[in-house]
């Protein structure tokens, strides 16, 4: 039922239709701003005793972005979702903060004023994208372009020239002097893919083949698409060497397959297609076997001092260990002394200088995009949009479990790295743009529509007033005018029986007596 | 700067992350209430009061009065995906399916866009199926034309059990 208030000029306004003030978002801003900048002020007072030299410009930008994008956000996308901004603000502003102070501890390869300009970068590209895409849906006629596009990606770190092969994975690109990661990339673009074909595709991959044990199993040539994306992220295990990518891209598939077709065979079948591939792959390639091998024994010695062994994984374990509950506090721990703590071991790093409060403070920030990303793809009417919003929030949280599931020595480390913390134009950029797509997507889940959602009511269901068959009865004003009665005669609802039972025709409900026989013959 | 000043920035700084967390873990208890229900109830109740006063007439007027005394207030999902869901009877027909369009929008693979509709005729609420593909049913009788729906009797729309209620 549509609510309708009386505003003192008499007009009736909807109140459910007010754009939101986005209050909260602005609130949530500068409580991620406040924590950025002051960590960035504490940990130049205790590295250096004084305000690092680039504090000023990278806390004015950070907050120039953040209010850009909260001021665009209200302009073009009034409904989208107010946690998601703070908290990408917040965790990008605490990695910047750690990337700073593994810089100001003259950490090699540590650059704080570059990841800054990489934000920059990202933050401008998500706000044009959420300025121009003004409907998600424009997406879906990219599919199969975002298909080729992905292939492309993927195999871009092969080819010869461009391909670089850094510690043993070859999963860069170097254009033009800037090295890119096209995998992130090519996540967005499977994720577009994946949601276009399966939102055409899911009856038949849901519904057609034959029941075994319960499980609804698919066709056996229902099974190509699968089978191609699994021997693509086979083939991306092999021969670039990247476990994580692999990983990331296969869970991407198995994931939006079961939100599409809503049938958990396609779960196990992906799980026992990986576990397959990754039992052959941990056997036949010694690369793969290394990393399981320091998985399973980081401490043994031989492996410990071995050239690509578990020194860092150990390591990593140690800065945890000294974080302990509540931190060393920003600057006082030496997370320095871990490869690669900025980038790929900036979890333990963050885990040292923090603590396990700390940490889990991060960790539920992730897990607050990812719900909103998820409560997204429930609350969006169209099935594409549903599925991109629930691919794109769950290849985040996936990523984050490889990624912390790997320093954590859950499963083995690979190569990913954390979203918006960890050093890399690429992974930044990528994430900002699966950011401003959710935004979109949010915002179009969340505006009022004439249209109701699955499994509500339509606002005013007197939309569909009744065609009158008969004639009109005693009761009714007007021939063929729907009964409406006046307020007079409406009866309230105290006055109502509540077993259901009682309320209908019972002999001692004298009202029912007299119209019952007479309407309902002149309808039939 | 003391060792204490030091510990309490540390600590303080936690402070801060939990804040942020909590806030917007606030912030996200508003998916809870059903859109708009708090501003809603509150000018429901508003009618309520004004309603047993005859001169209060025009706020009345929009409330969603049942169409007849004594009849049936609402129509309630018995079984199916949407089950639970209730919605308020007026004197206008409802029209369920998978159409958005629908008043009740079911989110069944068995029901047609368009499946059946119920609505009040004289003092009595009919059913009436909409040329669906799979039938709507009362028991195991198919409904063909429209037919008298009593409150309490189950009416069955692909995978979905509707029925009106007191």
């Amino acid at each position: 039922m549509s609510v309708d208030v009386e505003t003192p000029a008499g007009r009736t306004v909807e109140p459910t239709e007010r754009r939101p003030a986005r209050l909260a978002e602005l609130f949530l801003l500068i409580l991620a701003l406040a924590a950025g900048i002051s960590a960035f002020a504490m940990v130049g007072r205790s590295v250096t005793g004084e305000l690092p030299g680039d504090f000023w410009a990278v806390s004015l930008l950070l907050v120039g972005i953040a209010a850009a994008a909260h001021v665009v956000l209200r302009l073009r996308a009034p409904w989208a979702d107010q946690v998601i901004l703070p908290a990408v603000v917040l965790l990008n502003g605490l990695g910047l903060a750690m990337i700073l102070r593994l810089q100001l501890a003259d950490t090699k390869g540590a650059d704080a004023w570059s990841q800054m300009m990489y934000t920059a970068l990202g933050a401008v590209i998500a706000i044009l994208l959420v300025w121009f895409l003004r409907d998600h849906r424009w997406i879906r006629r990219l599919t199969y372009t975002a298909m080729l596009v992905g292939l492309g990606l993927v195999v871009l770190p092969l080819l010869p020239v461009i391909g670089r092969e850094i510690n043993g994975a070859r999963i860069w690109v170097n254009i033009a002097g800037f090295s890119l990661q096209p995998a992130e990339f090519a996540k967005i673009a499977f994720a577009i893919f994946f949601a276009g074909y399966l939102v055409t595709n899911r009856d038949t991959l849901a519904l057609a083949g034959k029941k075994v044990l319960g499980l609804q199993l698919p066709r056996i040539r229902d099974l190509g698409p699968i089978i191609i994306v699994w021997a693509a992220s086979l083939a991306v295990l092999v021969f670039e060497r990247d476990l994580g990518t692999s990983l990331l891209f296969f869970g991407l598939f198995v994931a939006m397959l079961y939100l599409a077709t809503e049938r958990f065979s396609w779960v196990l079948i992906g799980l026992v297609l990986f576990a397959a591939g990754a039992l052959v792959a941990a056997s036949v390639f010694p690369h793969v076997g290394a990393r399981m091998d320091v998985w399973l024994h980081p401490f043994d010695n031989e492996l410990y001092n071995a050239v690509g062994g578990s020194y860092q994984i150990v390591q990593g374990t140690f800065a945890l260990a000294a974080g302990g509950l509540f931190g060393t506090g920003w600057g006082e721990g030496y997370p320095y002394l871990v490869p690669y703590a900025f980038s790929d071991f900036i979890y333990s790093s963050l885990g040292e200088e923090l603590g396990l409060t700390g940490l889990l403070a991060i960790l539920l920030t992730y897990l607050l995009i990812v719900q909103r990303g998820l409560r997204t793809a429930i609350a969006v009417r169209d099935g594409f949009g549903k599925l991109l919003a629930g691919g794109l929030a769950f290849v985040m949280a996936l990523q984050l479990f490889v990624v912390v599931g790997g320093i954590t020595r859950i499963i083995p480390l690979t190569g990913l790295t954390l979203p918006f913390m960890a050093q890399g134009g690429s992974s930044l950029l990528a994430n900002w743009i699966v950011i401003a797509l959710l935004l979109r997507v949010s915002d179009n889940a969340r505006r009022p529509s004439a249209l109701p959602m699955r499994g509500t009511v339509a606002q005013g269901g007197g939309m569909h007033d009744p065609i009158v068959v008969g004639a009109h009865d005693g009761t009714t004003p007007g021939g063929g005018v729907p009964v409406r009665r006046s307020a007079a005669d409406a009866p309230s609802r105290g006055s109502t029986p509540s077993h259901p039972t009682e309320a209908f025709g019972g002999p001692l409900d004298p009202r029912r007596d007299d119209p019952r026989g007479t309407t309902g013959g002149e309808h039939l | 700067m003391s060792e204490l000043t030091i510990t309490l920035l540390r600590l303080g700084y936690l402070v801060l992350l939990w804040v942020f967390v909590l806030s917007a873990i606030a912030v996200l208890r508003r998916d809870l209430a059903p859109r708009g229900a708090p501003r809603a109830s509150k000018s429901e109740r508003r009618r309520a009061e004004a309603a047993p006063a005859p001169s209060a007439g025009a706020a009345a007027a929009a409330a969603p009065a049942p169409a007849r005394r004594g009849g049936p207030t609402r129509l309630v999902v018995t079984t199916g995906p949407l089950a639970g869901t209730t919605l308020p009877l007026s004197s206008a027909s409802i029209l369920i399916g998978r159409s958005p369009g629908c008043t009740l929008v079911l989110d069944d693979d068995y029901s047609s866009s368009r499946h059946a509709r119920i609505f009040p005729q004289g003092d009595q609420w009919y059913v009436e199926d909409l040329g669906s593909t799979n039938g709507t049913f009362i028991g195991d009788a198919q409904v063909s034309g429209p037919q008298p729906l009593a409150p309490g009797v189950g009416v069955r729309i692909g995978q979905s059990v509707v029925e009106l209620q007191g």
